[in-house]
């Protein structure tokens, strides 16, 4: 992978260093994410089954 | 009048506020890495000793400076709930935690790939080096301490002294070039006289640092989010088994 441009002798370690960055970047981006959908999955799931906090239920009065 | 801090200590106003702001957060990160990516490949020229390896300083360095800020976020967050008892201290300590570690793994992983053109080796047990390296196992360690107790409270409380106790290895981060034999080169923007940089290199790596730094607040207002929805949730499972417990109970009577 050169994209057009040269780098010189040491263009593995280039890309190497920002092939690393993205991935691990992306994985960690994606990782939040996820673990955010899955937690408002399952608060969607409490409310479903009629547990939801006190802020979230209709006044009574 | 209340002080911002204040103002974000209630969990539901902090996740009206994130969630209107960590878009254009995001937006403002990814838009400023762009540029600072464009001209650290076609604005930056080659420099005059390392050649095209200075290129990898634009990710190194700010992932460096991110290891070191995340954990000084870390420490004052932790400060703040040991001290100050906010509400969001803890819940921000335990975010930046893995955000920090990742930063810091790829200041260790870059520099190690910097290192071996310019070097010659990839790794030297040299000060720096090695106290970056400590530096990332007190993440792990922070990490790890969290998740062996099972006591949210108290889990919070021990693993804030851990990071305060730890904030000692930020200055022997700093001044390790200065204090010891070392390959790694001395500080050459955050010095006394001013940067050292040719600006043609430095207005790439300074884009890049403001990139990365406001994508790390992204990272960090959106693990903080997960975490209070994660506690939302503990709190509404107990809920619900204890209803449940008085129903059966209820039941037998």
């Amino acid at each position: 992978m050169d994209l057009g441009m040269d780098l010189g002798p040491h263009a593995a370690f280039i890309w190497s260093a920002y092939g690393i960055t993205v991935l691990v970047l992306a994985g960690l981006i994606a990782w939040l994410v996820l673990d955010g959908r899955t937690q408002e999955r399952r608060l969607t799931g409490l409310a479903a089954r009629g547990v939801k906090r006190r802020s979230d239920r209709p006044s009574s009065s | 009048m209340q002080t911002v801090a204040q103002r974000l200590a209630n969990p539901t106003r902090f996740m009206d506020l994130s969630s209107r702001v960590l878009p254009w957060v995001a937006g403002v990160a990814a838009a400023t890495i762009g540029y600072g990516l464009y001209l650290s490949f076609f604005v930056a020229p080659p420099d005059y000793q390392q050649g095209e390896t200075v290129r990898i300083m634009f990710i190194h360095v700010p992932s460096a400076w991110l290891a070191m800020w995340g954990y000084m976020l870390i420490a004052v967050s932790s400060f703040g709930l040991l001290v100050f008892r906010h509400p969001l201290a803890d819940v921000s300590a335990k975010a930046a935690a893995p955000i920090g570690a990742v930063f810091t793994f790829l200041a260790l992983v870059t520099g190690s790939l910097w290192g071996r053109p310019t070097w010659g080796t990839y790794w030297v047990w040299d000060a720096r080096l090695t106290s970056v390296l400590i530096l990332f196992f007190l993440y792990l360690g922070l990490i790890a301490l969290r998740s062996s107790i099972e006591d949210e409270t108290l889990a919070g409380k021990l693993t804030a002294v851990l990071a305060l106790v730890g904030i000692v290895m930020l200055p022997i981060i700093k001044f390790s070039v200065e204090w010891g034999n070392t390959l790694h080169q001395p500080a050459s923007i955050l010095r006394a006289g001013g940067p050292s940089i040719d600006p043609s290199i430095l207005t790439p790596l300074l884009v890049m640092a403001l990139g990365f730094t406001v994508m790390f607040g992204a990272l960090h207002l959106k693990a903080m989010r997960n975490e209070i929805l994660r506690r939302r949730v503990k709190a509404l499972q107990m809920a619900e088994v204890e209803r449940a417990q008085a129903g059966r109970l209820a039941a037998a009577e």
